[in-house]
């Protein structure tokens, strides 16, 4: 459990910072927000987890997608104060306990599936639900997919395949 | 962000409702969150207290009455009911429509309540609802009232939502028998880009003749709305080509669309014809198919 400082009492006439615990990666993060504070904000600018990136900050380019419960949600558009009581996984999250690489990520490896590398965290992320909910998906369906998440380096072309290969590989 | 509010988190209905009352118009609810946070981003809205329903239990859930009544709580996701076994039997349109909004990300967290809410004209959940003639059930200080979705929209982003109310229920009623429903949705990048035109059908054919028709247009006018003549068109008279052809230009003469970024308004228009005639024969289509299904299934007991 890690502590956070103490905040300073405010003057604005709204209420004090809240405090509150948050389950991220396994583990129990107290902190301080303003409840106006976005999961993304938090877990980049507070927790320094800046593997999950944010593009639009709008919903629309899918590059802050972490796992809530297991589910892909947009971290942009999802108050922190929302995220209590819940598993909150980010990319970093990810590796196994010998810090080993999740097979996703071997297989985008693999794939040359990365090129500026901005939205592969939340590629990944999203790939790992789609996996965990159907792990035969066509690639039509992993397309369909990742209609939320743009990458304006690929083509897509490979990151189908890196994901197409991992769901083969997990069968095996 | 960087526009403040106070967060509330009621634990009732009736207290959600205290609080909007208490604070006015500087109160906005917040569900799932995903317009509402684009929204105060874009400063759209500049909402002094945000009060979160997502703590107050059982508005989450679905689920059908004995009559086939579909009961869709202010919480449920557009994610949980796409996906749900039984509406996809029951209301095949409904959780088509739900998997037509954002990315499965957003649909995760964004609610058919909400959808309807925004009151965006191009809310993709409004057609297919207006067309199965779901109601809105809400709660005021006073007590409860029930709003025909018909009467809902006031115009683009408002409701007939009074700032101390809340909607806790979509009520959608079980289809006819016999009847199909189809919603298309026409958008240049699919089901995270939003609607140039939206258009749902639901019709029975009986004979050849079509029956309990309703059609609704999304995204073409101030507000999701019904295509009444374009129904009047077609029911109770006997199918054919030139009967849907008359039908897609009613719809069209009745949309009132804009020109914006995402098109013009003779395109609208062009496609509103286009796509409510492609819905018709596509209703059509699922109609004899399931009339042929009972013809087989009739010989082969016999």
């Amino acid at each position: 459990m890690k502590q956070r400082p103490k905040q300073q009492p405010r003057r604005d006439g709204l209420e004090m910072k809240r405090h509150i615990t948050l389950r991220i990666n396994g583990t129990e993060e107290e902190l301080h927000v303003e409840p106006w504070w976005t999961l993304s904000h938090v877990l980049r600018d507070e927790l320094s987890l800046i593997g999950t990136k944010e593009g639009c900050a709008g919903g629309h380019c899918g590059a802050c997608t972490v796992l809530i419960d297991g589910k892909a949600v947009m971290s942009c558009l999802y108050l922190a104060m929302k995220a209590r009581g819940r598993e909150i996984m980010t990319i970093e999250g990810l590796k196994g306990k010998d810090g080993e690489l999740h097979p996703l990520q071997e297989a985008f490896i693999e794939h040359f599936a990365v090129q500026c590398g901005y939205c592969i965290p939340g590629m990944i992320l999203t790939a790992k639900a789609m996996l965990d909910e159907n792990p035969n998906p066509t690639e039509e369906e992993i397309r369909a997919g990742l209609n939320g998440n743009i990458c304006r380096c690929t083509g897509y072309v490979k990151i189908v395949d890196a994901i197409m290969s991992a769901a083969a590989e997990a069968k095996v | 962000m960087a526009l403040r509010f106070d967060y509330l988190e009621p634990r009732t209905v009736e207290e959600a409702i205290a609080l909007l009352s208490r604070y006015g118009g500087t109160a906005k609810l917040i569900a799932g969150g995903t317009d509402l946070l684009n929204a105060i981003r874009s400063k759209l809205l500049a909402p002094q207290h945000v009060v979160d329903i997502g703590s107050i239990p059982g508005l989450d859930s679905f689920t059908y009455d004995d009559h086939g009544t579909l009961s869709i709580g202010a919480l449920a996701t557009l994610r949980a009911v796409e996906t749900s076994a039984q509406v996809k039997n029951h209301h095949t349109i409904i959780s088509e429509a739900a998997g037509q909004i954002g990315s499965i990300a957003i649909r995760n967290v964004g609610t058919i309540a909400g959808n309807l809410c925004h009151a965006s004209p191009a809310a993709d959940m409004a057609p297919s609802l207006l067309a199965l003639g779901a109601k809105a059930k809400i709660v005021e200080p006073a007590g409860e009232r029930t709003v025909a979705l018909d009467d809902f929209f006031a115009g683009p982003g408002r409701t007939v939502l009074a700032h101390d109310e809340l909607l806790v229920e979509i009520e959608v009623p079980a289809m006819p028998p016999q009847a199909k429903a189809v919603y298309l949705k026409h958008a240049i990048r699919g089901a995270a880009d939003l609607s140039i035109v939206g258009v749902a059908v639901m019709a029975s054919l009986e004979d050849g003749c079509c029956r309990n028709v309703k059609i609704a247009l999304g995204a073409v006018a101030p507000t999701p709305m019904r295509a009444r003549n374009s129904e009047n068109v077609l029911e109770g008279k006997t199918l054919n080509h030139a009967l849907i052809e008359n039908a897609g230009r009613a719809a069209s003469d009745e949309c009132r669309p804009i020109t914006d970024v995402r098109a013009s308004a003779d395109y609208r228009r062009e496609m509103v014809k286009v796509l409510t005639q492609w819905a018709i024969k596509r209703v059509i289509a699922e109609n004899e198919q399931a009339n042929n299904e009972a013809a087989a299934k009739a010989t082969a007991t016999t």
